[in-house]
Order: structure tokens, then sequence, then C-alpha cells
């Protein structure tokens, strides 16, 4: 790895400012995150969650500010970037396979034009094996349950071989069995120092899953680790009075607000 | 067959290829309404490009024409965009809009000439053979034909080229994009692909077998594939077939050849809609017929085995009580236990239902399923 990936963050953003017909829905972001750690993205829906990650790699027009992944810009690192969408995005029932998915990962390493080779399809099979699909490989996309969908997608990202992922959501809809999947490989990705980003939405796990948490409202109301910032005060900055959720160390007028959602 | 026959079914189905090879995209990405937006807004092109060039047979018309086309897809794409319209409402406004101008062009200034507003809907393959080409003297086939073949091959390279960036961009745009694709790029690329095909079927199919061959093709393959490759073949075969099958239906009907295409695309989807394995209609109440029976022996079994050995055995297990039971009627009842002692699973003795090991095996295994 160059010397710069260590003296710098893996992420940095700065002053980013994304707006639809002149209404803000991000405001003025900072952000840093250190190589090597798994990052949840948690607030209210609308929050500008998705529309970070899409700003971040350059999906959507930003109105102000600068992003530098692993020290440049997006463009310049595309193919040490891994993205997974979220899985109600596209049409699951297109007509390709499983394996035909996971090894569209590979194809900004191909680049334009030339086919994937049987390397390419060797490593789509690995990725399947990582994530306990590879005896579906052969399937029609529209046969997959919602779990073995996401299982996929993670799949695909995996055989990019990055070394910094963005994920919206990929815990949304799945059953436990791939929800523990999915937590095992994000673990695996940390321990070989990938940088992870995940959307996440269920507030009861990031202790649990993440070591590092940004908290998003349109602004951001704070990120670092989780244990100095995943607390009641910016919890409830971030949701507002409408906090639906109870954390043992809440203080009293939080969790008597509102009922657990 | 004569040379002028052989003629007219070689350009429809070279028209019809042309047409299936970017309809699979345009269906793919449920866009197959932008075809129809796009073959009626070319008109008015093609006519202010004649009246600039003079000619009919100009390649700027065709070049003119396609940027119509396009034009009319910025314009759907951008009132769609203020999210005050869906994308159906901004089609449905803008190409009757380019369309009429086109109409209204024709019958103003341009009625005296080849082009008139009935060839504008449905074409005149017909003729298409009298217009040739020759080099040095030589006759060289229709220019229609020509023109055709250009355009497959094409169509046929931009995919073939560009495959697995269609794929991805179709499937995935954001993924696309986060790699690179430019997924705008290739929308773009497929969208004058399609202007262009539509233009230069135009003239020989009129706009509505445009429509018909971009998306009906397709649209039949989609029930025939699960994989994209093939779903390419089928609609360049389904394609084909619907051709050559309206041309001979336009023959014996002495009626209108793009016409009568128009109806076996839509005859050919039918059928495949009614008869494809799996996806069709006739696949799916087969399935449902057996399932609804397989069920209900389930149930019979399920029932026999829960009363087996019972004190109340001799009144559960008879078929007059399955009614009352099940709430079946008699004939209903009658049938399920036929079909069970058809497949093995009970047999009848003094008016009482006994199962079969087989039978017990049945109600075992769907307990467990259930």
């Amino acid at each position: 790895m160059p010397l710069t990936d260590q003296r710098r963050h893996a992420i940095e953003v700065r002053d980013l400012t994304v707006a639809y017909h002149e209404k803000p829905v991000l405001w003025d972001i900072d952000l840093d995150v250190p190589a090597g750690v798994l990052m949840a993205i948690v607030g209210p829906n609308g929050a500008g969650k998705t529309t970070l990650i899409k700003a971040i790699l350059g999906l959507i027009r930003t109105a102000a500010g600068e992003v530098s992944i692993l020290g440049h810009k997006y463009k310049r690192q595309r193919n040490r970037v891994a993205y997974v969408p979220q899985r109600g995005s596209v049409d699951w029932d297109f007509p390709t396979s499983v394996l035909d998915v996971v090894t569209m990962g590979r194809y900004g390493r191909i680049g334009w034009v030339r086919r994937p080779s049987r390397t390419d399809k060797d490593l789509a099979v690995k990725a399947l094996e990582k994530v306990g699909m590879d005896q579906f490989r052969k399937r029609q996309i529209s046969e997959l349950s919602g779990g073995q969908q996401q299982r996929v997608f993670l799949a695909r990202a995996l055989v990019q071989d990055a070394d910094v992922y963005f994920m919206d959501e990929p815990f949304q809809g799945v059953d436990a069995v791939t929800e523990r999947a999915i937590v095992e490989i994000l673990r695996d990705l940390r321990r070989h120092n990938k940088t992870v980003v995940v959307v996440h939405h269920d507030l009861q796990t990031v202790e649990e899953y993440f070591d590092y948490v940004m908290l998003l409202n349109i602004r951001k109301i704070a990120s670092g680790p989780v244990a100095e910032v995943f607390n009641s005060e910016n919890l409830r900055i971030t949701y507002g009075g409408r906090v639906a959720f109870l954390k043992p160390t809440a203080s009293a007028d939080i969790t008597q607000s509102q009922k657990p959602g | 067959m004569t040379s002028v026959q052989f003629e007219i079914q070689l350009i429809a189905i070279l028209v019809a290829v042309a047409c299936a090879i970017p309809g699979v995209f345009l269906v793919l990405r449920k866009m197959a309404m932008m075809s129809d937006a796009i073959s009626h807004s070319i008109l008015p092109g093609l006519v202010i490009a004649f009246f600039l060039t003079g000619t009919l047979n100009s390649p700027l018309l065709i070049v003119g024409a396609t940027a119509t086309g396009l034009l009319t897809v910025l314009l759907v794409e951008s009132i769609s965009k203020t999210r005050l319209l869906k994308e159906d409402a901004a089609i449905g406004l803008a190409f009757p809009v380019f369309f009429s101008i086109g109409v209204i062009l024709i019958a103003r200034f341009a009625g005296d000439i080849h082009l008139d507003v009935d060839s504008v809907l449905l074409g005149e393959l017909a003729f298409a053979p009298f217009n040739r080409v020759s080099l040095f003297g030589r006759d060289l086939g229709p220019a229609a034909m020509w023109t055709m073949i250009v355009v497959v091959v094409i169509n046929a390279a931009f995919v073939a080229v560009f495959y697995k960036e269609l794929k991805i961009a179709s499937f995935d745009s954001g993924l696309a994009a986060a790699l690179g694709f430019v997924p705008a790029g290739i929308h773009y690329g497929l969208m004058t692909l399609v202007s262009a095909t539509a233009v230069a079927a135009f003239d020989a199919v009129g706009s509505i077998l445009v429509v018909a061959l971009i998306v009906g093709p397709p649209a039949t393959a989609y029930l025939l594939t699960n994989r994209l490759s093939v779903m390419i073949g089928l609609s360049i075969l389904l394609g084909m077939l619907s051709a050559i099958l309206g041309y001979w239906f336009a023959h014996w009907l002495d009626a209108s050849i793009a016409g009568a295409m128009a109806t076996m695309v839509g005859v050919v989807f039918v059928i495949v809609l009614f008869l494809a394995p799996g996806r069709g209609v006739a696949a799916v109440w087969r399935r449902r017929y057996r399932q609804k029976w397989t069920f209900a022996e389930k149930m019979l079994a399920i029932h026999l085995h829960h009363h087996e050995g019972m004190v109340d055995e001799a009144r559960e297990n008879r078929t007059a009580h399955l009614q009352e039971h099940f709430s079946w009627d008699a004939r209903f009842a009658g049938s399920v236990v036929e079909r069970a002692k058809d497949d093995g699973f009970v047999t009848e003795g003094g008016g009482l239902l006994n199962l079969t090991e087989a039978g017990r095996a049945l109600a075992r295994e769907a307990i467990v399923q259930a």
C-alpha cells in the first residue's frame, strides 16, 4: 500500500452540499473516515444517507464540496472502491444469472469493450462461495429470496477486490442467517484493513456490528468511534424527539418520550 | 415466388432484425413506449430535411430525422425531470405534437410528392423494390434493402461491441456509473440507434410497424428465456418469423403488408403468451390445476392419518364424511378419493378409506413441510 494511504484518511469529505431544486438535501458535510474501520451511517428517513454515498461516488451532482478517497479524487480511484446499491434499485426479473451479476463486479477492471475472462468467472465463483451462494450460480436471479439477492450483491462487491466499500442498506429485509453472514463478511473485510461504509437502519445493532459511526440528518450531527459519539444526546439531535431507540445508557427523558419501534 | 416478392420479404426481414436488436434493450429498460415517441416524432425531421435537400434519398434525411428522434427523447426526459408529470404522460404529450407538425407540413407543402399521410403510418413496402440502386449500370437491388443492411450491421455491431456495457447499464445503472461506464452515454447511444432504425425503416414500413417490431418480438422472447443473449437471438428469429408470416398473410388478404406484419407480431405474442413453457398462461393454469389436486390429496392423507387407529376412525374416514369435514361437494370429494386411489395413497374397503404406506409417507411429509 502506498505511503499516502497510511497518512491520509480512507475517505475525506469537505464542505459537501447537495441540493434538489435549491432545497439542501445534504448541507456542508465534513467527514473523515480512517482506513480499516466499519462505519455505519445512521439517521432518519430523508436524512440524506443514500445521497451522501451517491455524492461521494459522483453519481449525483453536488452543489459544493470536495471528496477524496485514499488521497485522490474518486475518478482516479474507481478500481479501489466497491459499491453495493440498495437491493430494490434493480430489476430482479432481468434475464441474467447469479454468476453473471457477480461477474459485473469485475467489469470496472476489465474496462470498456473487453469481455470477462475465465479468471473473472473463477473470481466470481470464489466470491459466491464466500457468501455461501455458489450452488446458486446458474440460477435466474428472479428465483432468489431477498436474503439471497443481498448475498449476490455482496459477492459482486467482494469480487471488485476494493479497498473502500460503500453499502446501501445491506441488511434491508434479510433473514437473521443472512444478517449474521453479512456481518461476518464485513468483519473479514476489516481484518484485511478494508474500509467499509454502511447505510444502516437498525440502531440496536450499531454498537455490536460497527466501530465507527456517522449520525446524519441533512447536516452531520457527529462522526467518530461508536464508543465516543453514539450517545443519547447525539441520537436525540439526529432524530429530533422521535428516538425510536432505547439505549441502555439513554437518559430518562428520551426513554420515556417514545415507545420503541 | 417472384423476385419482387423475394425482395419485399428480404426487406421485411431486414427491418425486423434491425428493430429487434435495440428493441431488446428498450423492453428491458422499461422504455418500450419511447420507441412510439421516436418513430412518430421523426416525421417533421424527415419532412424538413426533405425540404432542405429536395430528395427523399439523401443520407442527410436520415441524419436530420434521427436528430428529431433524439430531440424528442430529450424533451420527454426534461418534462419528466420536472417531476410534475410521469414519463408516460410526457411521452403522450411530446410525440403527437411532433407527429402532427409533420402531418401538417406534408399536407400543406408536400402533398404532391411521395410523402403522404397514408404511407406515414403504414409505409409502402410493396413499392420498395421499385426504388433501386445501380452502380456502373449494374442493378444492385432495392435501395431500401441496402439501407436496412447498413442499419442491421450498425445495430448488431453496437450491441456486439458494447454488450457488457449495455447489460450493466440496463441492469444496474448505479453500479455502471460508479464503475465509470457512463450509463447516460450508453442510453443516448441506444436512443440514437432506435431513432436511426426508425427513420430507415419508416419509408418501408411506416411508424406503426416500427413500434410493433421494436417492442413485440423482444417482449415475446422475454417470455421464453432467462438469458439476455438468448433473448436477443430469439427476438431476431421471432421478428423474422412475423415478417414472413405477415407478408403471406397480406398476400392472401390482398392487404397492407406492414399491417399484416404488425398483426402477426401480435398473433405470435399471444400464442407464446399462452404456450410458453414455464411462464405461459397454459403452463401456469396446468400448474395451478395440478396443485389443486395435489393439495386436496395431501389434505385427505393428513386427515386419514390423523384418525387412523383412533376410536372415531369408522366415522371420520369415509368418503361421505369428507364433505362435511372439508366442505367439499360430493363430486369433488369423490374425485379426490379416486385420484388418491389411482396414485396409490388410499385403498377403500367396506366404505372405509385406508391409507397405504405411500399415503402415510405423503401425510407425514406434508405435515413436516407445513
